[in-house]
């Protein structure tokens, strides 16, 4: 029986990690500036942590095998050194561990979280509400007209609650229903939600960001390749939350300007 | 610490009816049974549910019979819609984390076991445990209440974010009166949970019998009496939070609901309240919460193994240490759950670094579980495999969390199937197969029978390969971006992650079914397994001094003495391989 359980930990095990090593389901590409430090930093994980997995799993099964083969005039055998050396070797270890990953990857989460966003970036706000995303982008006057809650009404279009017939800077703003940035572009998003908490979710961007209602939520990326990806919320919202999405297009800087031009225009 | 003669507070007679026997009891050993109970009720529950929500994602348009019986509203012609999807997987998390995990390794076993491991006759406060039980039964009853009101359980997850738990019907369906059973359910929940903490705490401080010093008690003790502190500690602050969310929704309050929001074309009559005020709240509860489920398990593996290793377990001071230093450091983690939710990201740093660090203590019991099995004459029963098993699960469940512990990655994996993978396993599954490892070893104490050990074999295998089935491809899915909460998958590069849906699907439905095998010993066992010597597993501690089952004052009118520690195996010089912890014989070699 102890043959058996070490011979099924040893396939589990093995392919388990198989199919991380292979990257048979693994992150699409990265299109931001602060991606590869994250990719890294999974990638650092992963060995790390792959190695523990695989040093504790297939330990575990070497033991079991070995504790089934005891005859009955076999002499229990207490663990070289007793629990002193395991004790040591894991504060050591994953002491070690931790210190690196942690100051890696406060690094990783510094340049997106904590970085101010940069000076020219093009500032976009979002409104979340039950089940879509809505997207603002100052129009030519470049000032965003100011929020209104009560003024909020979907049926005519007004997701954001703008009040242009008071409010000058208002009245040339952008509203649409997909994100479309320029390429190699600073972009600082400002996160609003109409009414629950949800989130702003692109894998190729590699970021995830909660928008808390009642708060404005900054976060700022910079995309380095055009395309078309989506957008998705990760947090549960109501029963339409599996289809709440919105498609982000990163563009060249011209066609951004012309598009803008045109949505400005319209 | 002064010791305490058991008979001084055994303070209650045996009950001669049958209400005061088997329903009303004040026999911690009756309640230990109907914590027992209580929780494989909610297990099945929670089980079906889990079988709803994974054949809806495997096979969306299928019409599951006889579900639209149960809700022709949410289930009409038996397809789910996406909100009954979220209602049953708020239901299955609630279910089981509440009823399942926290009742059946602390409340079930430690009622039962505790008072025995350190030699009293009852708990210290036979009456608050009574109450505690049926405080705890109450919320089930009020929480199973939620499937029958006129718009269904809430939708709004097993962590109630606010504002969807807390503005009411304009935020959706099952969020009116189902939403409202939720938060009655859990507060009563809170109470029992409190009752039951006090109730331990005071019981091993003070009822210890003669010779049980704090570094004699068994771990499975030890760790319920740090699980008892910490529930102490979290239900504390569960309990307000869910009071205030009851009067954010029935009394017009705005503690969870900030101002301006906009739901349902109404603007809400809230002002000025903090949606990330709920989440504080809720995983300072939450994540302590985790420890409540696992530590039980934990001390349950480290008092059985060595049973079945016949060898002390390695490092009991250290194994201690550990147990009481995740205790500790389980209060200052919290905020990892919360990296993206927009409280200042410096913050995250801060919450990060503990929560790193509380893997040292992890990897320590870990590494000296593993240390036991070295060199041992290990049997194989039922119970044996079972903690080998929680050894093996505990590694896999507990290995993600390196990774959801660094801001950096969770703002990739954070809200994906990476994160159901990582709790699942550390603490759904490995509690449970210390619940298993538990009701396998001690179920000849309590019932005076032995479990079928073969069915039990059987019960091991499948269920071992199955969660591996089930939860491994859930990491692959996470890397993926798979996002958790969907009640289908139709964004274009979800669609191809379908296949994996439908595997993990039916390895769900099998692992399930293989839980009728366990119904089934449990059942047949308990009126035709044979009849259960006093120490069937040649065991040290002091439940097995005593008849199986235990008469009604544990120890039929003894006053327990202990001599030994609980780890005392492999002993030589002895009549038998260990020596009891109520035998006075000298140890002289090991």
């Amino acid at each position: 029986m102890g043959k058996l359980f070490a011979a099924a930990v040893f396939v589990i095990t093995i392919v388990s990690v198989a199919f991380f090593v292979m990257h048979t389901w693994w992150l699409p590409i990265d299109i931001s500036t602060t991606g590869p430090a994250i990719d890294h930093q999974m990638d650092e994980t992963m060995i790390g942590v792959g190695i523990l997995f695989l040093a504790g799993q297939l330990v575990l099964a070497a033991f079991v095998w070995g504790s089934s083969n005891a005859s009955s005039g076999k002499k229990i055998k207490i663990f070289p050194g007793g629990a002193t050396p395991l004790v040591a070797g894991a504060i050591i270890l994953v002491g070690l561990e931790i210190l690196t990953l942690t100051l890696v990857g406060s690094k990783a989460w510094g340049a997106i979280y904590i970085a101010p966003p940069a000076e020219n970036s093009q500032q976009i706000d979002v409104q979340a509400e039950q089940f879509a995303f809505y997207f603002r982008y100052p129009g030519p006057d470049g000032q965003f007209g100011a929020l209104h809650p009560d003024k909020i009404d979907d049926g005519s279009g007004n997701y954001f609650g703008l009040d242009p017939a008071n409010d000058i800077a208002a009245r040339d703003d952008v509203v649409v229903g997909s994100l479309t940035i320029p390429v190699n572009t600073p972009i600082w998003l400002k996160l609003h939600s109409k009414d629950v908490g949800h989130s702003f979710y692109v894998r190729e961007l590699r970021v995830q960001q909660d928008f808390v209602p009642g708060l404005e939520i900054p976060l700022h990326f910079t995309a380095t390749q055009t395309g078309k990806f989506e957008i998705v919320c990760t947090q549960l919202c109501g029963l339409g939350h599996y289809n709440m999405k919105a498609y982000l297009e990163v563009v060249s800087q011209d066609d951004f300007q012309q598009w803008l031009k045109t949505q400005a225009g319209q | 610490m002064q010791e305490t003669a058991p008979q001084a507070v055994h303070q209650h007679a045996p009950p001669t009816s049958f209400i005061r026997k088997h329903v009303f009891s004040l026999d911690h050993k009756v309640i230990g049974k109907q914590y027992y109970g209580l929780a494989l009720v909610a297990v099945f529950v929670g089980m079906i549910l889990s079988w709803l929500m994974r054949i809806h994602l495997g096979w969306p348009n299928w019409p599951i019979p006889g579900l639209d019986k149960l809700s022709a509203v949410g289930a009409p012609g038996g397809v789910m819609t996406p909100e009954y999807y979220l209602s049953l997987m708020t239901m299955h998390g609630t279910i089981m984390v509440f009823f399942v995990l926290t009742n059946a390794p602390f409340a079930a076993f430690g009622n039962y076991f505790l008072p025995i491991q350190i030699g009293a006759e009852d708990m210290a406060f036979p009456r608050f445990n009574m109450m505690s039980f049926w405080t705890t039964f109450t919320a089930f009853l009020v929480m199973i209440a939620a499937f029958f009101v006129s718009d269904g359980p809430p939708i709004s997850g097993w962590t109630a974010y606010a504002p969807l738990s807390a503005v009411g019907k304009d935020a959706g369906p099952g969020l009116a009166m189902g939403q409202n059973l939720w938060a009655i359910s859990i507060a009563i929940f809170c109470i029992g949970s409190l009752l039951g903490a006090l109730n331990f705490i005071a019981t091993t401080l003070d009822l210890r019998t003669k010779g049980m010093s704090l570094s004699r008690m068994p771990y499975s003790t030890w760790a319920w009496f740090v699980t008892a502190v910490i529930s102490l500690l979290a239900f504390a602050v569960l309990l307000p939070a869910c009071i205030l969310l009851i009067l954010d929704r029935t009394a017009g309050t705005s503690f969870f609901i900030a101002s301006g929001l906009v739901l349902s074309d109404h603007l809400q009559p809230h002002t000025g309240g903090s949606t990330l005020l709920w989440q504080h709240l809720f995983w300072f509860f939450g994540h302590p919460e985790v420890y409540i489920a696992i530590l039980p398990s934990i001390g349950i593996v480290a008092t059985i193994l060595p049973v079945f290793a016949r060898k002390p377990l390695l490092g009991p001071r250290a194994t201690i240490g550990c147990m009481i230093a995740i205790g500790f450091l389980s209060y200052m983690v919290w905020g990892h759950h919360m990296f993206v939710s927009g409280m200042n990201p410096f913050s995250a740093n801060l919450f990060s670094i503990p929560t790193l660090f509380i893997t040292i203590p992890a990897t320590i019991l870990t590494l000296l579980l593993i240390g036991t099995v070295y060199g041992a004459k290990m049997r194989f029963a039922s119970p044996a495999l079972f903690c080998l098993g929680f050894v093996s699960v505990f590694i896999s469940g507990g290995v993600s969390g390196f990774f959801l512990a660094q801001p950096s990655l969770d703002v990739y994996l954070h809200g994906t199937y990476f994160v159901v993978a990582h709790f699942h396993f550390v603490m759904a599954v490995a509690s449970i197969f210390g619940v298993f490892a538990a009701t396998y070893f001690w179920f000849p104490k309590m019932f005076g029978r032995m479990m079928n050990d073969s069915l039990g074999k059987w019960h091991f295998w499948l269920t071992f390969i199955g969660v591996y089935c089930i939860f491994m491809p859930m990491h692959y899915l996470g890397l993926a971006g798979n996002v958790r909460r969907y009640s289908a998958f139709v964004d274009d590069y979800l669609i191809p992650l379908i296949p994996v849906h439908k595997f993990i699907t039916i390895a769900a439905l099998a692992t399930g079914a293989a839980q009728l095998i366990f119904l089934f010993n449990l059942i047949w066992s308990r009126f035709k397994g044979p009849v259960a010597s006093e120490n069937p597993w040649e065991a040290t501690s002091l439940e097995w001094s005593t008849t199986s089952p235990p008469p009604f004052d544990n120890f039929g009118g003894r006053h327990m003495v202990v001599y030994q520690g609980p780890n005392e195996y492999a002993v030589e010089g002895s009549m038998n391989d260990y020596a009891m912890q109520s035998s006075p014989e000298k140890i002289v070699t090991r």
